[in-house]
């Protein structure tokens, strides 16, 4: 059993709620107490129907206002997967939550109300989802109840949708009509739509291959603890040194010759092990400790690539930009802290070449600043390189987060798109 | 040559993360301390702690909040444990903080310590100076903790502002923070309750005896078994009887009632909770059944 983690996309008026509440309920991941929870506080409040969407509100604000604040983490399990749903909310802040969830996701349910079509916030959430390169986006065509189940509608909202989607670069597109108040297409197939031949929705989720959505090409193991016992009892641990660290990509064997940065030296993988004992091979997530042949000065932030597959070592990063602060603007001459895999250097905003707007995708050429919920495209300088990949090819590599030297707040992610 | 399928189990996956972040704090904090009481989660922790860093010791210590009320059988485990590991161990003592004036016990029938732990973390937070510390807390148990980062940022007054988190991205922690703050770090975040409990029987891992079915003299209230003893004020109207039952979670004596079970093995329980229709602090948590907002509340104020 693997974990599939996935983004849901949407408002409450697209009924999100009420579908994660039916994966939740028929999956069995929503408890008696739980239910009876949200069951009286929705008859307190009036409310003539069991509002599911309470058992993600979590927060007493949210419960007062009726609102999200924020991704809420989920958990379910069928005899095939677990999985890990963030449910971002749809309103305010949107943007900063979706790219949230988004960033760890392995898929992603958009939520279409079938009376409506594709909205304008339709198209933001295919974009934001995108720009993070979530491998698979689902189209979850909800309501198809209030439309007479009808295919022609379907069919109209998926033309229309792909006809956008082929601008943005979208992977794997699966578009499925439901209905989530009702359970058609959710889990199993509906009998209401005879002519829909795809999978339900919970069959797609335990289904979907994601083995090969990371990367085993490119080998790259950010040092991220330098394990030194010099333990006084046992002598053979007394020279020990292992680099430990997560596997950002490729796979990783003993015996390998590898590249060490910033160094540029070569050695050889001696050992590759975890508290179990040795392995024959690493790939990514797992998170062991590599031994080397050659007594090279490797530290926290130093990366382990291949001599004939290496990042960039890079201190001139263009990359899009995600503002996620309040109050705060990204400005030409901002000095941020940088994190990237487990190297923290600091960063200079050189430019800022335009700001997107998320429902058009349109560039302004003029903006001079980026503030909340807003993404753009920077040229940054940091003081020290950093290993770095296109976002497009490696997530892990090629994503990094901004932070603000005076409060310690995180203010932006970035997925860089060129590095030199 | 033959096809490879580069999959990985989910309890692999979990673990992995785990100890990323655990190597995280390691070498991004100065004075991290994991807090161990014994349960379930913090064991798992314990166990994950010890492989991050294997064959080297867990470079930091362990840290028990312990109320004077907990379960003999648990204190026991914790010593032996700790003593196993060679590991240093903090006990920070809600004894000393009402001896000391910095907290009042409550009074009367309901009187619980368990609130009071949370300025007895507080102090020893402050008097250690530790600028990270682990919790086993998960976010499937409740769901202000559904909404908590892994990386939580606690001001100088440990307080917890739901409303104000840092996010939090792909596996990139902001470890930042201004002398007199910490983190709270859970890195059990997205295991439930089953993932604890698969890990547990996978491992091999020693627990405590009361997680196990044995017969206990208990009284009823509020539809909670809990049990005989003097720490935990009795009515007359509340009569003792015998009852075979476990722990599902382990906390002070005085908030943390039994469940009926005669599940004597790991694979027992495992059955047992896949099955229940309970969530595990609403079953056994007097502390969580105070108000819709009670865990949220006590996280603000900054409890684990």
């Amino acid at each position: 059993m693997d974990i599939l983690r996935f983004a849901t996309a949407g408002s409450v008026d697209d009924g999100k709620s009420t579908l994660i509440g039916r994966l939740l309920f028929d999956s069995k991941a929503i408890f008696e107490d739980q239910l009876e929870a949200v069951e009286r506080t929705s008859r307190d409040r009036g409310t003539e129907y069991t509002d599911l969407s309470l058992l993600t509100d979590g927060l007493r604000a949210e419960r007062e206002q009726g609102i999200t604040i924020d991704v809420a983490y989920r958990y379910f399990a069928t005899p095939k997967r677990k999985f890990i749903i963030a449910d971002t909310p749809g309103h305010i802040q949107y943007t900063r939550n979706m790219v949230t969830g988004a960033s760890t996701a392995d898929l992603a349910i958009i939520l279409i109300d079938a009376r409506k079509g594709v909205l304008e916030q339709s198209r933001r959430h295919a974009f934001l989802t995108t720009l993070l390169r979530v491998p698979h986006l689902v189209l979850a065509v909800n309501k198809m109840d209030l439309v007479d189940y009808s295919e022609a509608r379907f069919e109209e909202i998926r033309e229309e949708f792909t006809a956008f989607a082929s601008k943005l670069n979208a992977s794997d597109l699966t578009f499925i009509p439901i209905s989530a108040l009702h359970g058609d297409n959710v889990v199993s197939r509906s009998e209401n739509m005879p002519w829909y031949d795809g999978s339900s929705l919970l069959h797609h989720l335990e289904n979907v291959h994601i083995a090969s959505d990371r990367n085993l090409v490119d080998v790259r193991f950010p040092v991220q603890y330098v394990i030194r016992p010099h333990s006084a009892t046992s002598p053979e641990l007394h020279d020990y040194r292992g680099y430990a660290g997560q596997v950002a990509g490729g796979v990783l064997k003993p015996g390998d010759e590898v590249l060490h940065l910033p160094s540029g030296l070569t050695t050889t993988i001696t050992g590759i092990d975890t508290f179990e004992g040795p392995v024959e091979e690493a790939f990514a997530p797992m998170s062991v400790t590599l031994r080397l042949g050659d007594d090279i000065d490797i530290s926290r932030g130093d990366m382990i690539c291949r001599p004939n597959n290496q990042p960039q070592a890079a201190q001139e990063i263009d990359a899009m930009i995600c503002w996620m602060a309040d109050g705060l603007k990204l400005q030409q001459r901002s000095k941020l802290i940088i994190k990237h895999t487990t190297r923290t250097a600091r960063a200079l905003v050189r430019d800022l070449h335009y700001r997107l707007d998320v429902n058009t995708l349109h560039r302004d050429e003029s903006a001079t600043a980026l503030g909340l919920n807003e993404i753009g495209r920077v040229s940054l300088r940091t003081t020290q390189p950093l290993f770095v990949d296109d976002y497009a090819r490696n997530r892990l590599t090629g994503g990094f987060i901004l932070i603000d030297e005076a409060t310690n707040g995180t203010v932006a992610a970035g997925m860089i798109v060129d590095a030199h | 040559m033959l096809q490879r399928d580069y999959t990985t189990s989910q309890l692999d996956i979990l673990e992995a993360e785990a100890i990323h972040i655990m190597r995280e704090v390691a070498a991004e904090f100065e004075r991290p301390c994991l807090l161990f009481s014994g349960g379930k989660d913090s064991i798992v922790m314990l166990r994950v702690a010890e492989k991050a860093f294997w064959p080297a010791p867990i470079p930091f210590p362990l840290m028990h909040v312990d109320t004077g009320h907990n379960f003999s059988e648990v204190i026991e485990f914790r010593d032996r444990r700790v003593a196993e590991l060679g590991a240093r161990l903090v006990v920070a003592s809600v004894q000393e903080s009402i001896d000391a004036g910095r907290v009042v016990e409550q009074t009367g029938r309901r009187a619980s310590r368990n609130r009071l732990q949370t300025t007895t973390l507080l102090d020893a937070i402050e008097e250690h100076e530790f600028d990270a510390v682990f919790g086993g807390a998960r976010r499937d148990e409740e769901k202000a903790r559904a909404k908590e980062r892994v990386f939580s940022f606690r001001d100088e007054f440990g307080q917890w502002d739901p409303k104000n988190q840092r996010p939090e991205l792909w596996n990139l922690y902001n470890t930042k923070i201004s002398r007199g703050e910490h983190i709270r770090v859970f890195p059990l975040s997205n295991w439930t309750e089953l993932d604890v409990w698969h890990y547990i029987r996978r491992e091999g891992i020693e627990i405590p005896s009361i997680y196990f079915s044995h017969t206990r003299r208990v009284f009823e209230r509020d539809g909670m078994l809990l049990s005989d003893s003097e720490v935990v004020q009795r009515g007359d109207d509340e009569p003792t009887f015998d009852a075979v039952v476990r722990y599902r979670t382990v906390g002070d004596m005085t908030c943390t009632g039994a469940v009926a079970s005669t599940a004597t093995t790991i694979d027992e329980i495992i059955d047992e909770i896949a099955v229940t229709r309970i969530t595990e602090r609403g079953a056994t948590r007097a502390d969580d059944r105070a108000s819709e907002a009670a865990m949220e509340d006590r996280k603000k104020e900054g409890y684990f």
